[in-house]
């Protein structure tokens, strides 16, 4: 079967908890995970509701695959109304949590009120408690963490909790489990610490099973995990460099966003890449990257670990940083990096650690930096606001003092905590965001891969990669070559991507297996543990049908049309350098075909007859 | 810094030409390189795949070949002409995200 069947209800403002039946009606229609819990929340909330309210729901989700033996079965989700952005949200994190959730007898947690004080809830099994938090609200996730660990006495139970950032309001707030992996993106953190909620601490040794075929399970699985180990990606690439080899190959073909995406290709991006991590410190005789690490039932392993440089001037009197923890992704390193001007690969690791430390979003953090940098070169933002601190470009200082402002929500801290959309309609040039639906840009330019402008203007939840990563097909040739420079042809590709994505979110796995797979190869998996029929044809009308589910909740919660754009540098500034010298991205020759494509109307409205074939 | 020589050709005019090689492929430029990159000498004419041949790159695992930031299709590494102060970058299979 898959699930547990088991669905936790946590009522914070009475302090009650039930088990209920997971509605197995929605899970044949929905799968688990993103797609489940995002049916739960668009039945159970008012689209309109403030994020920040009781009356927001926030659901944390495993898919069917979670916790079992299938490669990198550990993922799972949160669910809720984003507050950074207003619209639906869904944060996917790996680390262990996920598969100590479902080992504890739970397929999803749905938390809704808000509790009068602050708490945690603790699961171990069957037993679900809300027990007092205030020996830790106030506490960093890495100092909570410890005291949890020390109060209940067992080194195995699982924590994901945030930090001082989402007590403060920070709007970009993520829910770190295991230290260093994170549900990172809309501020889904923000909206647990709005519930008074601190912690979520669980155990399980219940096993998981409930598998419908074991031995197709296994046979589906296994050859799943070899197509992995062959292929050069998963098998060699990503262990050795992460995602950070990337920071080479998308600087060299000119679509690096640089200093708040004024430029598409970075002067200090080897200095802070993958291959740079590799190299061995002169001033320390260390390299920056200490080992690779994987998550739970992983064989990919690209996880990074990273000491940073005991010299270097952020940690030299702070020991506590002296460790080895979680070191760059690729996002985190452009945005607090590329987009920052800031090339000092020490001073990115530290701030990478603080996002951790205190649950930030990297990628939101980096480019409301990089928009304050703008404002301040414009004289709009002065030495006044930053409590002395110049805010210049390439200044590694400026971003860490920043990062550690917005970790505490200390100073102009707080201002960085709005994120860029706020921060720049606070200081009169709201044009300066580069976002999408409140959501600040990940690291490709769509002036340079104009697919990914139409992916991002039409993403669910703003401006987001990992709604439909093209970057896979027109830059890495994954799983065919086509050229980033065009447009043509980009409609159906990025309705392909979102689909099928859509489909891995709902599963449990990764979608970093889709470099090697694609849904043939997780068919066999998810047919042999669920009950039912999981043809392709049926996974993939499930991806379209949980698109549409979000997209319509978003028209629901005010969205329109006019908010599947991009900001207007990116539609009428020319890149100046690289091959895309000269060209904006064309979004307007995209657009209305991908409605078409999609069976939308001109407006952006799925029409009845989609709505209907999608059972929505 | 000089180092590589492609398609070593007598009669041929000499170019230069920039050459990186990322990743796992870092280790087949000569010693001393920096940054991942060389300043290569070449003969006029020289094609993508010669200057990846004469480094002992072996062509699967040229997977992106990257002239002047152009991705270069398999089918014209052999045809494409590189010209004086090119930048020719190799990857073996990567993906990120």
């Amino acid at each position: 079967m898959g699930w547990t069947r088991n669905v936790m209800r946590v009522n914070l403002t009475a302090g009650t908890i039930k088990r209920e039946p997971l509605n197995m009606d929605w899970a044949s229609q929905y799968l688990g995970q993103r797609g489940l819990a995002s049916k739960y929340l668009v039945e159970e909330i008012d689209p309109k509701v403030d994020p920040l309210s009781p009356e927001n729901k926030l659901i944390f989700t495993t898919g069917p695959l979670t916790g079992t033996m299938a490669s990198t079965g550990g993922r799972y989700s949160v669910v809720t109304k984003g507050p950074l952005t207003g619209a639906i949200a869904c944060s996917n994190s790996g680390g262990f949590m996920g598969a100590e959730l479902k080992n504890a007898g739970w397929d999803m947690i749905i938390c809704e009120g808000k509790s009068p004080k602050p708490v945690y809830l603790y699961v171990e099994n069957d037993h679900a408690e809300l027990m007092d938090a205030s020996g830790i609200w106030g506490k960093s996730i890495w100092d909570a963490d410890h005291i949890l660990h020390a109060r209940h006495q067992d080194p195995l139970i699982r924590i994901a909790a945030v930090g001082r950032a989402a007590e403060q309001g920070c709007l970009f707030s993520a829910i770190v489990n295991d230290l260093h992996r994170a549900a990172g993106r809309s501020g889904v953190g923000t909206v647990m610490a709005s519930k008074n909620v601190k912690a979520l601490v669980v155990r399980g040794t219940k096993g998981v099973g409930n598998i419908k075929d074991p031995k197709a399970f296994m046979q589906a699985v296994n050859a799943g995990k070899k197509v992995l180990a062959d292929n050069a990606v998963t098998g060699q690439g990503l262990p050795k460099y992460g995602t950070q080899v990337l920071m080479n190959v998308i600087n060299e073909i000119g679509a690096m966003p640089t200093r708040n995406m004024r430029e598409v290709q970075f002067e200090g991006a080897s200095k802070i890449s993958g291959e740079a991590m590799h190299e061995v410190r002169a001033s320390d005789g260390r390299a920056n990257l200490v080992t690779n690490a994987a998550c739970f039932g992983c064989t990919i392993a690209c996880g990074r670990i990273s000491v940073i440089d005991k010299n270097h001037y952020t940690i030299v009197n702070k020991p506590q940083y002296w460790g080895a923890s979680g070191g760059l992704e690729y996002e985190a390193a452009w945005a607090l990096g590329s987009d920052t001007g800031v090339s000092d690969l020490e001073a990115l690791t530290y701030a990478n650690f603080l996002c951790n430390e205190d649950g930030l979003d990297p990628i939101t953090l980096g480019s409301t930096i990089a928009a304050a940098m703008e404002l301040y070169e414009t004289g709009l933002i002065t030495r006044e606001h930053t409590g002395g601190l110049e805010l210049k470009f390439g200044s590694a200082e400026a971003l860490t003092k920043l990062t550690e402002l917005t970790c505490r929500g200390e100073g102009f801290g707080r201002d960085i905590g709005l994120g860029s959309k706020r921060l720049c309609e606070k200081y009169g040039r709201p044009e300066l965001s580069m976002s999408v639906k409140g959501l600040e840009f990940p690291a490709y330019d769509p002036r340079g891969i104009q697919g990914m402008g139409l992916a991002y203007a039409t993403s669910n939840r703003g401006a987001c990669h990992l709604r439909g990563y093209t970057v896979a097909s027109e830059v890495l040739g994954i799983p065919v070559k086509t050229d980033p420079l065009v447009t043509d042809g980009k409609a159906e590709l990025v309705k392909a991507f979102q689909d099928a994505t859509s489909v891995v979110d709902s599963t449990g796995l990764c979608v970093f297996t889709t470099f090697a797979w694609t849904l043939n190869d997780i068919q066999p998996q998810i047919a042999a543990a669920c009950e039912g029929d999981w043809s392709l044809e049926k996974l993939l009308e499930m991806g379209e049908r949980i698109w549409n589910m979000e997209r319509m909740f978003n028209n629901a919660a005010g969205f329109t049309a006019k908010d599947d754009t991009l900001p207007g540098r990116l539609l009428s500034e020319a890149a100046q350098t690289g091959p895309a010298k000269g060209k904006a991205n064309d979004l307007h020759k995209m657009l209305p075909e991908y409605y078409r494509v999609r069976g939308w109307t001109p407006e952006g409205e799925p029409l009845q007859a989609t709505r209907t074939r999608l059972g929505l | 810094m000089l180092a590589g020589s492609a398609a070593p050709t007598e009669a041929m005019p000499r170019m230069k030409v920039t050459f990186k090689l990322y990743a796992t492929l870092s280790g087949y430029l000569p010693g001393g390189a920096r940054d991942h990159q060389i300043e290569a000498e070449v003969a006029a004419g020289t094609t993508p795949n010669e200057v990846i041949d004469s480094h002992g790159v072996p062509r699967r695992l040229a997977h992106l070949v990257v002239l002047n930031g152009v991705y270069v299709p398999p089918s014209e590494r052999d045809r494409a002409i590189l010209r004086d102060g090119d930048t020719l970058a190799v990857w073996p299979p990567v993906a990120g995200g």
